[in-house]
Formats: C-alpha cells, sequence, structure tokens
C-alpha cells in the first residue's frame, strides 16, 4: 500500500470511528451514567400484581413514567423505611421533574401486605410510591425476573417473622427498559444525578 | 432503737448503691421513634454516650406504650437486607454508640395506644449490669431520614 493511500484509509477509518461514537451518544449509550449500567443486561418491567387501591396492574401501566422498583415489607422497621425515606428525599430533589417518575415498593410479603396495608404504607413516604402486592406466585415470577431474592425467616413464638430480601433498586426508564441498579453503598447523589439523565431523556421528542 | 435505725440507714445506703450501676454513667441524646401507620412496628434510635471509665453493653429495652421492644441490627452488607436479634450492644469506655436507621435500632410493637408523630414516648434502657436508664424518645414522621440531627438541635 503506497502511503498516500494509507493515509486515506486511516482518515477514513477516523471518520468512521468519530461517526460511530457520535450514533452511540444519540441512541444515549454513551450518558454519564454513575450508578451500574445494566441496560441490555435485564428484561423489561413486566408484572401482573395489584396496586395499593386494589386495582390489578402490570408492567405496562407505568409506560411512560421512569421507575424505581424496590423490593421490601410492610412489617420492616428499619431498612425498608430507611430507603423509602431516601427515596422520598431523593423525589423532593427532583423537584417537578419528578412527576414523571414512580416508587413501585412491591412486598415480598404476601401474607401480611394487603391493599390496604399497603396504601397506608407508601403514602407515609411520598406521594409518588406505590404499593404493589399479589398473588405469591406473580411475586416470584418478579423476583426471578430480576434475579432479585427473598426469604421467610422462621417463625417466632408470637407468630411474627422477619423477611430478607434484595436492598438493590432497580430503574427503568419511560420506555420500561431496565438501565441502572442502584444498591445501599450508592451515594444520593449519584442516583440524583442518574434520575435526572433519564428523566430529561425521556422528556425528548 | 439507735441500731435498727443505722440498719435502716445501711439498707437505703446499699438500696442506692444497687442502683447505681453501669446506666449512671451512661448518657442518652437525640432519641426518637420512626411512626409508622396502622399497628407497625416502629423502629427506635437513640445515640448513647458512655462517660465512664469501663465499657458498658446495652442489653434491652422496655416503653410503657409498647407491648414489645427489642433490640435489633439490619445489615445489607450482601445486597440482602436482614434483620437479626442482638443480645448486647456494647458501649466503649468514654466511647460512643449509636442506635441509628440501617443499624443497631430498637423495634417497637404492639403500641398500647396508637402513637402520634410529636409524641414523647419514655423508653427505659436496661444495661447488663441491670442497672437502667430512663429516656424520651421523640415520635417522628415515616419518611424522616435522621430525627437525631433534629433532635440534637432541639437540645443545644
Amino acid at each position: 500500500m503506497k502511503p498516500r493511500h494509507l493515509v486515506r484509509s486511516l482518515l477514513l477509518l477516523s471518520m468512521l470511528l468519530g461517526a460511530l461514537l457520535l450514533a452511540g451518544c444519540q441512541r444515549g449509550d454513551e450518558l454519564p451514567w454513575k450508578l451500574t449500567n445494566v441496560t441490555g443486561h435485564m428484561p423489561d418491567l413486566d408484572f401482573k400484581l395489584v396496586d395499593d387501591h386494589g386495582k390489578p396492574v402490570t408492567g405496562a401501566d407505568y409506560r411512560g413514567k421512569v421507575v424505581l422498583l424496590y423490593f421490601g415489607y410492610t412489617h420492616c422497621p428499619d431498612v425498608c423505611p430507611l430507603t423509602l425515606a431516601q427515596l422520598h428525599v431523593v423525589m423532593q430533589r427532583l423537584g417537578p421533574l419528578a412527576d414523571g417518575a414512580r416508587i413501585l415498593f412491591v412486598s415480598v410479603d404476601p401474607a401480611r401486605d394487603t391493599p390496604d396495608v399497603m396504601h397506608a404504607y407508601v403514602n407515609a413516604f411520598d406521594p409518588r410510591a406505590v404499593g404493589l402486592s399479589g398473588e405469591p406466585r406473580a411475586l416470584e415470577a418478579l423476583s426471578k425476573r430480576y434475579r432479585s431474592a427473598y426469604t421467610r425467616e422462621p417463625d417466632k413464638a408470637d407468630g411474627q417473622y422477619e423477611v430478607s430480601h434484595s436492598s438493590a433498586i432497580y430503574l427503568f426508564d419511560r420506555d420500561g427498559k431496565a438501565r441502572l441498579l442502584s444498591t445501599a453503598a450508592d451515594a444520593q447523589d449519584d442516583l440524583v444525578h442518574d434520575l435526572h439523565l433519564l428523566l430529561d431523556n425521556g422528556a425528548k421528542p | 432503737m439507735k441500731l435498727r435505725c443505722a440498719v435502716l440507714i445501711a439498707g437505703c445506703l446499699f438500696a442506692g448503691m444497687a442502683m447505681a450501676g453501669d446506666a449512671d454513667q451512661v448518657a442518652a441524646s437525640r432519641g426518637w421513634i420512626r411512626v409508622m401507620p396502622g399497628a407497625l412496628p416502629a423502629g427506635g434510635y437513640v445515640v448513647l454516650e458512655n462517660h465512664g471509665e469501663h465499657a458498658v453493653s446495652l442489653s434491652s429495652a422496655s416503653s410503657p406504650a409498647y407491648a414489645e421492644v427489642m433490640l435489633h441490627k439490619s445489615s445489607t452488607d450482601t445486597g440482602m437486607g436482614r434483620m437479626e436479634d442482638v443480645s448486647a450492644l456494647p458501649i466503649p469506655a468514654h466511647g460512643k454508640a449509636a442506635l441509628s436507621p440501617g443499624g443497631y435500632h430498637l423495634m417497637l410493637m404492639k403500641a398500647k395506644a396508637p402513637v402520634k408523630v410529636g409524641d414523647k414516648v419514655r423508653v427505659t434502657l436496661r444495661f447488663a449490669d441491670g442497672s437502667t436508664l430512663d429516656t424520651q424518645f421523640e415520635a417522628k414522621p415515616a419518611n424522616t431520614i435522621d430525627g437525631g440531627d433534629m433532635a440534637g438541635m432541639d437540645h443545644h
């Protein structure tokens, strides 16, 4: 290959790479996420559960909203309230943008968490939180779908019991695509930052 | 008669000494309860400072407002949220131990009457030597992040 050809080839290659990078940015793949990016590695938001008004709902009912999915249960006195209180602060920090987001709090304790209990519970934290409960089988399906886990611990003498459960928060975009994973180790600023990206991005036509 | 008085005084002194104990060297501050809807169990938090020369250990708590109070510890180490019963929370000499959200906490169950935001709830802390410390916890809304900070500001 003559030197002139080599230069031309290199130029062409760099132009091609530049075009690819630009295309990547436009598709949103190169957004500067701070949380764990799970785009393409987890299935779209889908479930068949009952909301805290007793209405049957599916994942499709939340298309158009950025969703924060979190598993827990109402008899959990410490970690679940702390996480929901933190999510409430996150929503407040988003200001009016927060109306484009929903916190879906899924109960891993179907025996005790009825829609009524869930309604009182989620509303004690944030008006944009929805309490989802349902049949054990439907709950299991959702948990498996996102490789989440929960275990009912042995009953105590008075019939009370705890439920151990995954503490991660799953973030979905407005199209119901799984995008990010947030854990207790992540800073609140990072969650606010990435929610801004998800909400701003989704607002574009 | 004199002898009887002396015995009585000695008895009183002894009783006083028996009551004195680990609790005397501990100061509790910023106590608060996360009020939950309905009859759901609530978390209780407090900061304990040990001004003494030896380590002490919190072993249990009780409250006239709740039928049951348990000392627990939460963890999310492995990505799993778990809760375990704890039999003792050590407080080092001249040190501090905090019951705070996501860690050590009291689990207050079966409120005898609904506890409302703003209520002051008496909580008695019991130490390993049997001595007790009466404290007041302030009832705060469910979505409080760390009510201790605000309660602390009220006191200082």
